[in-house]
Parts: structure tokens; sequence; C-alpha cells
């Protein structure tokens, strides 16, 4: 069990435990998803998924492609900068929407508009 | 290619492929659109790092072209969606 020729054992260990680092915590992710009771709870699990799950499995490709080639492949940098940039954005987005509807239902557990932001007249 | 990183891959596909499964439940239950959202959301990612677990396996570099394409389609539609549920249309 040497690895394959251009794979040393170092490498193999290391890609395997960012893949299943990665792996593990996107299931957690999803699991909390699945599991927490409120949309605004469930909003923050599969941001697990997207930082260090994505990152874990990033890291194994970019290192597996590198020890393999014996160059640097860092392309999948692109997507690391990708998902981590675009994430954020895209909860942000989602979370006002709910509360943007929760509160034009006046649905209950939601907090109250209180003018700060924006309101015309309030200066 | 070793089995422990062959093993390890297969764990870790299986692990996702269980996590795309929560999300799916979470998807059909879900009460209301935005879950729906939200699990469409991190539906996209789970199945791009699949993809790169795929890559890994067979030493392929076409699988992250795929899965760059994914990340960045899956980005403009889920914030397409997020508009769509605060205003009722996507472009004004």
């Amino acid at each position: 069990m040497t690895g394959t020729p251009g794979l040393p054992l170092w490498a193999e260990l290391l890609v395997a435990f960012f893949l299943l680092l990665g792996s593990a915590l996107t299931l957690l992710g999803a699991i909390g998803t699945l599991q927490f009771r409120t949309f605004y709870e469930r909003v923050h699990a599969p941001t697990l998924g997207t930082t260090w799950g994505a990152g874990g499995i990033l890291i194994a490709s970019m290192l597996y492609f590198s020890v393999l080639q014996s160059r640097p492949v860092l392309h999948e940098l692109l997507i690391t900068a990708f998902v981590t940039v675009t994430t954020p954005v895209t909860l942000m987005l989602l979370a006002r929407a709910a509360l943007y509807r929760d509160r034009s239902e006046e649905n209950e557990g939601v907090p109250a508009f209180d003018g700060l932001v924006g309101e015309p007249g309030k200066d | 290619m070793s089995p422990i990183l062959v093993w390890a891959i297969l764990v870790s596909q299986l692990l996702l492929v269980a996590a795309m499964a929560c999300l799916t439940v979470r998807l059909i239950r879900g009460p209301r659109a935005q879950d729906r959202v939200l699990c469409f959301d991190a539906l996209y990612v789970t199945a791009m790092l699949l993809l790169l677990t795929f890559g890994i396996r067979t030493g392929s570099m076409l699988y992250f072209e795929a899965s760059l394409a994914m990340a960045l389609v899956g980005f403009v539609s889920s914030v397409a969606l997020a508009k769509f549920l605060m205003r009722g249309e996507v472009i004004e």
C-alpha cells in the first residue's frame, strides 16, 4: 500500500482527511437544515457546507492534482472565492425576503420594524 | 490509486449523497417558499462538491469546469429567486 506513482502516502492521507472533513461538515449542515424548527434558524445551517465543507473538498482537489501533476494546480481557488463570496450575499437576500414576507403577513415571532432604516420623514 | 484514497472518496461521496437526501426531504417538506429556495441553494453547492469528488476519483480536469459552471449559474438563480420572493418580479 504505497500509493500510486507520483502520489506519496502523506499526500493520499491528507487528501483523504480533507475529503472526509469536507463531506462530513456538509452532511452536518444538511442535517441541521432538516432538523431546525424555524426558517431563521435553518438559514444558518447550510453555511457549514459552503464554508468548510466546500473548503475541505476544494483543498483536497487542489492537493491531489498538484501532487499528481507535480506543479501547482490552483484553479480550484476560483470556485472557493466564488462560493465564499456569493453564499453570504444569497442568504442575506433570502433572509431579508423572508423577513419582509413575514412582516407583511404579520406573523408571530418576527422583530417589529422600528423605522430606523430609510423610512421617509424620520431623519 | 491506493485503497485509502478509494475508500475515502467512496465514503465522502456517500456522505454528500446523504446530505443531498436530507436537503431534498426539506425541499419537499419545507413549509414556505423561502425554505425551498434555501434548500435549492444548498443542493447545488452539494452537487458541485459531488462533481469535484468525481473529478478526484477519475483524475480528470473536466469535472472542474462543470462544477465552476454550476457555481456561477447557481448563484445567479438563487439571487433571482430571492429577489422574486421579495418583490414579486425579478427584473423591475
